[in-house]
């Protein structure tokens, strides 16, 4: 490690709050991938990992480097516009290929198609 | 002292991030159904550019980054194609 020394203590500390915040969330959220019952119940978890997860780590980079460097770096924000914008997507996508899916099975899980829809 | 604190940080981070990418992996393996091992690929990949993020920290490098934004781009269509493909059959109609 030589680089980071040249890190001042407080931009040291918020550098290790972050980057263990973002890897307790990920790691929470893959958990829950493993660990709920249900595909409904599923999809939730690893939205903690996306969002969260990813921000206080995106925090951490951007901190670092902005010390470092002596100069504003903050292209990363561009991970953390495009992760806002493409999660919904394709979990409404997936889940609704797996409604479709199950309703096409005639699983009793799911609710029904009302009419109007 | 913060230093020393900051380097077993980020190793503690890298090791929960490659069990968070292992559960992804053991949930794919093991799926009942399709959804869920697309969802679990879905969880891999932002695990993968979360660990990118660690790596690029550590080693001072701003490419890293740069490779963590292609592979949350090439993640997205690979979901979305596949997504697709549940849903109809065939990706492109």
């Amino acid at each position: 490690m030589n680089h980071l020394d040249a890190l001042p203590p407080w931009a040291a500390i918020l550098v290790a709050i972050f980057v263990l915040l973002g890897a307790l969330f990920a790691f929470i959220g893959s958990l829950g991938l493993l660990r709920l019952k249900n595909f409904y119940q599923r999809v939730h978890a690893p939205t903690l990992g996306t969002t969260l997860g990813t921000f206080f780590m995106l925090a951490a980079s951007i901190t670092c480097s902005t010390v470092l460097h002596a100069r504003p770096i903050y292209y990363e924000i561009l991970i953390g516009v495009f992760l806002t914008l493409t999660t919904p997507i394709t979990l409404m996508l997936l889940v609704r290929a797996a409604l479709y899916r199950d309703r096409e099975e005639g699983s009793l899980d799911v609710p029904h198609n009302r009419p109007g829809e | 002292m913060s230093h020393d604190l900051l380097e077993a940080v980020i190793i503690l981070a890298q090791l929960l991030l490659l069990l968070a990418m292992s559960f992804s992996i053991i949930r794919m393996l093991r799926g009942p159904r399709a959804q869920d091992r697309v969802l679990a690929l879905d969880a891999l990949y932002v695990n993968a550019m979360i660990l990118l993020l660690t790596i690029g920290i550590r080693s001072n490098s701003l490419l890293y980054v740069e490779a963590g934004l292609i592979i949350g781009l090439l993640g997205f269509a690979g979901t979305v194609a596949l997504s697709k493909f549940l849903m109809r059959g065939q990706v492109i109609e």
